[in-house]
């Protein structure tokens, strides 16, 4: 099904604009972590917002995604890989693909430097999808930069395939399956020549001729080229409109304050701007 | 011609014939390539008789892919009198595809 809103993202910006979304009557799908996985979640106690004094970042996690769930908007969990605007927007996530006739981008603040060399080799030995291209690899030796939660169980798989994988972290996940080696480092470097040929990790080669690098969350950036940014945030208009038609913006991810009450508002806003956009669209392009 | 499958046998032939080419690199269980998938099928129909467009299943033509030393998918690489010209990696939007493609008509 084709969902009028997809929201990427499960932090106060993404509820918010879910629950507004849902009442202007428009179907939502809300892709994002789960709320005990949100950094807000972290917070000890959140004092300022509004009229909900002293609470847990946690409880406010939870009533928020609750909220959301209720007023009917699906909720997905996962990590979407790729994103592409075509005749609407087409996603990934994980082995799914869905569509929308708008997207909100809610994603918080992806605070995730990009290595050297990493640019550079993109498509030329640097994955950012395990599932994707691992069958290209087989009985290859490859990298995994393992930054998410997830990303054990893309070492595993690519084991699985066939892969000699080494599995590179500034910590062991707990998770890691004990027979794929693990170094730890931190500083991380991708080396190559016309392809990849290894990885320095702390100054250490590792070769190899495939490196997959798994973090949180791939950048709204990177997902849609030509997404305009201004000092490092997502730029938007009043309406919380970025430089894609149909596409909005909200909570973290357009810069400061990094707050829940300003993130809870611009949300409201994107979900109303997108339902204004849908509702001037030709008929055909709307959900069904 | 619409859209191409190629086999190695039949992407020699058209690479032969030196007309511009745009071949998408793809498989099955590769998502992205699947979202990228009627976007390449509408190109072959746009471009119908002005470029030769098609796909080459990775999977199932392993050794192709190694030639072009595909590493990530979906790759697209357009290729001009049986040489690759340039080469796109990603589900990219269809306009990326389209400048190359009319730059090189």
């Amino acid at each position: 099904m084709r969902y009028d809103i997809v929201i990427l993202g499960s932090g106060p910006a993404g509820l918010s604009a879910a629950v507004a979304a849902r009442g202007r009557n428009k179907s939502v799908l809300v892709v994002g972590n789960r709320w005990q996985d949100s950094p807000l979640a972290r917070a000890e106690c959140v004092d300022n917002y509004l009229g909900l004094p002293s609470m847990t970042g946690a409880e406010l996690m939870e009533r928020f995604t609750r909220h959301a769930e209720e007023s009917g908007a699906n909720l997905v969990t996962g990590k979407v890989i790729s994103l592409m605007a075509w005749e609407g927007f087409h996603l990934t996530v994980g082995n799914e693909l869905y569509e929308g006739s708008s997207l909100i981008l809610a994603p918080g603040v992806v605070r995730q430097a990009k290595y050297p060399g990493e640019v550079e080799y993109l498509g030329r030995g640097v994955s950012y999808c395990a599932t994707c291209d691992g069958m290209l690899y087989r009985g290859r030796p490859v990298v995994v930069a393992g930054r998410s939660k997830e990303a054990p169980r893309d070492a595993a798989y690519l084991k699985e395939l066939g892969c000699q994988v080494v599995y590179v972290a500034a910590q062991r996940p707990e998770y890691l399956d004990p027979a794929i080696p693990f170094v730890q480092a931190n500083r991380l470097e991708v080396e190559g020549e016309q392809t990849v040929t290894g990885l320095r990790a702390d100054g250490a080669l590792l070769p190899c001729s495939g490196i997959f690098i798994l973090r949180e969350a791939v950048a709204p950036t990177d997902l849609l080229p030509g997404l305009e940014t201004e000092n490092g945030a997502i730029r938007v208009d009043r309406r919380m409109a970025t430089s894609i038609p149909g596409v909005f913006a909200a909570g973290d991810c357009t810069g400061e304050p990094l707050q829940v009450s300003k993130a809870v508002g611009e949300g409201l806003t994107a979900a109303l701007s997108a339902a204004e956009y849908l509702d001037q669209l030709p008929k055909k392009d709307t959900a069904e | 011609m619409a859209l191409q499958h190629f086999d190695q046998k039949s992407f020699d032939a058209a690479l032969a014939e030196g007309k511009l080419m745009m071949v998408d690199f793809w498989a099955n269980w590769c998502m992205p390539c699947r979202m990228l998938g009627p976007v390449i099928e509408q190109l072959a129909q746009d471009y119908e008789g002005k470029a030769v467009i098609g796909k080459v299943d990775v999977d199932e033509q392993g050794e192709l892919a190694m030639r072009y030393g595909v590493m990530s998918i979906p790759t697209v690489i357009f290729f001009k009198d049986g040489k690759e010209i340039h080469r796109e990696v990603g589900a990219l939007p269809k306009e990326v595809f389209v400048n190359v493609l009319n730059m090189n008509l």
